[in-house]
């Protein structure tokens, strides 16, 4: 087994670098990458079938040791189990479908070779980051792929606008990184390991230690350590108040939005919580914090969502509420019911991303949907996918994003821990609001008035088969995969060995699942379907029926609208506080430290002292003989005088 | 075989004799390969201390004992161990790199220039090997000699001020070491290093000896507020002497305080910790925060060598607050204080070819536009795409990315001081942000956006030899990103006895 891992981390590995280094060409580029990322899905797929169908064994080996420092034993190597074959079928088959895509997409681009060989560098860096046994290289992958990330969003380099975002965005994730590597430190100090099965197996002894960071203040070590490492997730995965990054990768090309910034490494926080499912279970505390920051984000996230022009904005807010969402879920304990949404909405938002790829190809790279409209009947593929992966997103029953979503919105109604009637709310809301958007977009891209000039209109036709097949291929999971494993998933044994959960925080009980459609008949006479429901008639009325009305509505309410707009102002605030604070105290330590503190005061101070002694004792040497004699003859009385009186 | 050659007097005076015989040569044409060559055969001899290295012993390897002046019963004796083994090796491999880098570049006295570096290899190589007081103390001196001639004939408009800023502030910090070697002379009679290590001293005494050793190491280090020599003297430095500078006279220093100040003032270090814990800390962030504004890409670079020679420094001195702390077992101690102390000394290895190599990157742009000044480019990227490649990595790899040597040695430092205490794995820790906010934001201003002028434009991309270096260095930082394994290994016996060492007191 451990050749076929190995294999399938190093085939994308192995094409990145033939892409990217070998000045081959573009036939050659995409060839090798894609077979590589095939292979890697094809064996993946092959090690999920032994794993879960064939009675397969939990691999956990070690592949080498990387040093030993101490008496720590840091070692690289692969734990896959459950969750991890789960993880890594998704990620290759969305990274698989992309790399079709892109063929597509950037056919024109003078980077072809460059994009190829990052995305599969990408892939390889997110295998071994959902492969990992252990922290450290989970952290390697952790930070691999936030360097292709940062490389990819500043993929086209001349556009100042993309590397302010892929700047902003390493940052941004170097400040949950921080977090994670602190959490991460805390971990070595009281395991004495950084392998996971080490570390697990001694969570009980650490239940109840308390360490101080404040001096007098106890904290219980678990709540530390799992607060330190949400930090990490909070970055990557864009939780408030980090989110900031996400929005502005949209910058990179579009394949990537839909392979990094919605599908896979975004969620790599998800599925980091997930895996440390029996850390994070000893503390509430730490839980509740991770359920109300997700709730925040999956609420306010969404409303920027209603204010967006730009088509792949609205998406990119969208993910940030739906990671929202999967973070509620984590905070909840239904850690299950997160990674099941982390998995359909894999799906179904690499689908409207690439959709949206689509129509920004067919409007010649117009992103503008004030200048869209009436696409439906150019690009009939495009806007059926489209409709399935909106559908898939607002949660209509049936669809995969209706089992996942109301899963955790039944969790986080049950779940007895501070924050979770906030979250409950917010959730809820949250629906309303995500099917609100959701359509907003969809009929002024899709339907209405063509608004685009006739030039655009003329050509626009649906783009080649190398894009719409990997749409089709997505739309396929994005109807069905919710309704043929939420069973398996949530109700049934799938993780039980991967992801621990307290019995009392556990919510999902067997004995309450009567069946897939019982589960939808159940939620047809809950409010989430309603709330869908109404966020659908909303749009309707407002972008199809009555379209003069959302302009006036954003008249009267143009305060709220401005706040909406302004992001709520943290863009604002942290170019001002962090950015302009940082370089303000970096002038200031170096004019006022170093140049005139130390340069100015010790340094050239102490040259000017002895010039200033020297010039004292030069006055001495006059040059004229009796001066001299002088001081002879005092000096001589001088010595006499203590000889003689001692 | 290797065992029965003087192997360093070898790797010594090799560099120097051939440098000598480069000057007399003279002619720039000839003299170049003769460099070449005697750099090249250096590094080969300076490997078989690495394969041929027992890893299972702390004692000193490859030692060589001759009597020198015997009225002073001063030694020439030399000798390694897992602390200074890896950075001879490193002066061996930056010395040929250095030359090759000065190849077509330099064409004022390219011999003379060749030769200078020789014979400082020669003479740093002395240095680390040295186990003689007094043969250190010289050859610490002389060292001096060649960086001075370098800067100051090779050097940048403001040269003479930087050359006399740098040997002043070197100089007035060995004396105060000269003379906290005399007094050690006097107590034990003899000039032997290792004599030293086992010299009971009255705390009052250490004190003492330990400020003295520390004005000289704190200075080469250099840690803050002795540092302001270094940006002036890498400004002014050529490439070549800038990454000689960075990647090996720095390292004297931190090694001074592994080779002295511990072992030699044990219950000083002790006492004096929280003083250089505070400075390494203060390094970290102060000077993270100053590298962040600077406007000259030698002087950036310069800033950030100072915040991460200051994870060495830590890395050292952490290791009594680990043993104070009382949540841990002695083991757990141990263990922490000795991955401190690896991580410190991984991150000198690293520290000199992430900046030997960000050093000699700005030389390719300066040779190219003669301006180190950040807003004289933009979108470099568009004009020298390969190059970009490199810089890019070791951008990373200054920010500390995991998979390159950067990350290891923070990596293990932060580990190992959050076992002292949390805020000092949490200040330390910001160079997470601080190392990738200006040097990333450096790599954004030269290397990315549109093509910002008509010099850019007319860039051409590195040729062969400019490839060759940077490759080279790019395969070292990133073999030692992911397999750090055997760096660590030949460290860690001397390190687990240094810090055994350090746990007794030397209090008569």
């Amino acid at each position: 087994m451990q050749n076929i891992y190995l294999t399938i981390v190093f085939a994308p590995l192995v094409g990145a670098v033939i892409a990217g280094l070998f000045g081959v060409g573009r036939r050659v580029a995409h060839t090798v990458t894609i077979a590589g990322v095939g292979i890697s899905f094809a064996l993946s797929a092959y090690a999920f079938y032994k794993l879960v169908f064939a009675g397969g064994e939990v691999f956990n080996e070690t592949l080498y040791t990387w040093a030993v420092a101490g008496n720590v034993k840091l070692e690289v190597g692969f734990l896959v189990d459950s969750l991890t074959a789960l993880m890594m079928v998704v990620v290759t088959f969305v990274s698989w479908m992309v790399h079709f895509y892109t063929i597509g997409y950037m056919r024109d681009d003078p980077g072809y070779q460059r994009f190829f060989s990052y995305i599969s560098l990408f892939t390889f860096s997110m295998l071994m980051l959902v492969m990992s046994n252990n922290f450290l290289q989970l952290f390697f992958g952790w930070e691999a792929v936030g360097l292709v990330s940062y490389l990819l969003i500043g993929f086209w380099f001349t556009r100042e606008t993309a590397i302010y975002a892929n700047l902003k965005a390493f940052l941004v994730n170097r400040v949950g990184d921080f977090g994670f590597l602190l959490g991460i430190a805390a971990i070595l100090m009281f395991f004495d390991s950084l392998n996971y099965t080490e570390v697990f197996a001694q969570v009980d002894v650490h239940k109840d230690t308390t360490m101080q960071i404040i001096s007098g203040y106890d904290w219980s070590v678990m709540t530390v350590i799992c607060i330190l490492l949400f930090i990490g997730a909070m970055g990557k995965s864009a939780q408030v108040p980090l989110h900031v990054w996400l929005p502005d990768s949209m910058e990179g090309p579009t394949p990537i939005s839909a392979l990094i910034h919605a599908a896979t490494m975004v969620t790599a926080g998800i599925f980091m919580v997930a895996r440390m499912s029996p850390l994070f279970e000893l503390s509430e505390v730490a839980l509740s914090f991770v359920l109300v920051i997700g709730a925040i984000t999956a609420l306010f996230m969404g409303f920027l969502g209603l204010v967006q022009n730009d088509i792949k904005r609205v998406v990119a807010y969208s993910t940030l509420s739906q990671l929202g969402y999967m973070t509620v879920a984590l905070g909840a304990s239904a850690y299950a019911a997160g990674i099941f949404h982390l998995m359909t909405h894999a799906f179904f938002k690499a689908l409207l991303f690439l959709g949206a790829g689509s129509v920004i190809i067919a409007m010649h790279h117009e992103q503008d949907m004030r200048k869209m409209g009436g696409l439906w009947k150019y690009m009939p593929i495009t806007y059926i996918t489209a409709l399935i992966g909106s559908l898939a997103l607002i949660g209509f029953p049936g669809f995969a994003g209706f089992f996942s979503k109301d899963a955790i919105i039944e969790a986080v109604h049950h779940a007895d821990r501070a924050g979770a009637t906030f979250a409950y709310y917010a959730v809820l809301f949250g629906v309303f609001i995500t099917a609100l958007y959701s359509f907003r977009m969809f009929f002024l891209v899709f339907h209405g008035k063509e608004r685009m000039d006739e030039h655009t209109r003329s050509h626009l036709h649906e783009p080649s088969a190398v894009v719409t097949w990997p749409l089709i291929m997505l739309a396929i999971p994005s109807v069905f995969i919710g309704g043929l494993t939420i069973e398996a998933l949530l109700y049934g044994e799938y993780f039980q060995n991967a992801i621990f959960v307290t019995p009392e925080h556990n919510f999902f009980n067997p004995a309450d699942y009567h069946g897939v459609w019982g589960f939808v008949v159940h939620a047809l006479g809950q409010p989430p379907v309603w709330l869908a429901g109404a966020g659908f008639g909303t749009a309707y009325y407002l972008y199809m029926s009555n379209t003069e009305l959302p302009g006036r509505i954003k008249d009267k309410l143009e305060w709220l609208h401005g706040i909406l707009v302004d992001k709520y102002g943290f863009d604002r605030f942290n170019e001002w506080f962090f950015a302009g604070g940082s370089r303000g105290i970096g002038s200031f330590l170096w004019q006022q430290g170093d140049a005139k503190i130390i340069d100015g005061g010790l340094v050239n101070g102490s040259a000017k002292t002895v010039n200033w002694f020297s010039g004292v004792i030069r006055h001495m040497q006059t040059g004229l003989l009796y001066h001299y004699a002088f001081s002879m003859i005092l000096g001589l009385a001088l010595l006499l005088g203590i000889f003689v009186l001692w | 075989m290797f065992t029965n050659l003087p192997l360093l007097s070898l790797l010594m005076w090799l560099p120097i004799l051939g440098g000598i015989w480069v000057l007399l040569v003279k002619d720039a044409q000839t003299a170049k390969p003769i460099a070449l060559v005697i750099s090249l055969i250096t590094f080969a001899m300076s490997l078989p201390l690495f394969f041929h290295f027992n890893t299972t012993t702390a004692d000193m390897q490859f030692t060589e004992m001759h009597a020198w002046i015997p009225a002073f019963s001063a030694n020439y004796h030399l000798g390694v161990d897992g602390i200074s083994m890896p950075l001879i090796i490193l002066t061996s491999f930056s010395t040929v790199l250095v030359i090759l880098a000065g190849w077509e570049v330099i064409q004022y006295k390219a011999a003379q220039y060749m030769a200078a570096f020789l014979i400082m290899e020669g003479l740093m190589i002395g240095v680390f090997a040295a186990l003689d007081a007094l043969l250190f103390y010289v050859l610490w001196e002389i060292m001096l000699v060649p960086m001075f001639i370098i800067i100051g004939v090779w050097g940048g408009p403001k040269r003479i001020y930087a050359t006399i800023k740098f040997f002043l502030y070197t100089f007035l910090g060995s004396v105060l070491m000269l003379v906290a070697l005399l007094y050690l002379y006097n107590q034990a009679n003899s000039f032997s290093i290792l004599d030293y290590h086992q010299q009971a001293l009255s705390l009052e005494a250490q004190k003492w000896v330990f400020l003295a050793f520390f004005a000289a190491f704190a200075v080469k280090v250099p840690m803050w507020p002795v540092h302001t020599w270094l940006p002036d003297a890498h400004v002014e430095a050529p490439t070549g002497g800038s990454v000689i500078l960075a990647a090996i006279m720095l390292k004297l220093g931190a090694y001074g305080f592994l080779r002295f100040s511990l072992p030699i003032t044990p219950d000083a270090s002790r006492e004096l910790d929280w003083f250089i814990i505070t400075l390494s800390l203060i390094a970290i962030v102060y000077i993270g925060f100053v590298a962040l504004v600077q406007r000259d890409m030698k002087k950036l670079i310069a800033y950030s060598s100072i915040s991460h020679m200051g994870f060495a420094t830590l890395g050292f001195f952490i290791a009594f607050r680990i043993f104070e702390n009382p949540s841990l077992t002695n083991e757990a101690a141990m263990s922490g204080a000795a991955m401190g102390m690896e991580g410190g000394l991984v991150q000198l290895i690293s520290h000199g070819f992430i900046s030997g190599a960000l050093f000699l990157c700005v030389g390719v742009l300066y040779d190219r536009m003669h301006s180190r000044e950040i807003a004289d480019y933009g979108g470099v990227a568009n004009t020298m795409p390969r190059f970009a490649m490199f810089a890019v990595l070791f951008g990373m790899a200054n920010a500390g990315l995991p998979a390159t040597s950067g990350f290891v040695g923070e990596f293990l430092v932060i580990l190992s001081s959050f076992k002292a205490n949390f805020w000092f794995a949490f200040l330390a820790a910001t160079t997470l942000i601080l190392g990738a906010a200006y040097t990333l934001w450096m790599i954004k201003r030269v290397i990315f956006g549109p093509v910002a002028n008509d010099n850019v434009a007319k860039l051409q991309d590195i040729g062969f030899r400019e490839t060759l270096i940077l490759g080279i260095l790019a395969i070292a930082v990133l073999f030692f990103g992911i397999y750090p394994a055997p760096l660590l290994e030949v460290m860690h016996v001397t390190v687990e006895n240094l810090l055994e060492h350090i746990l007794q007191s030397k209090i008569i």
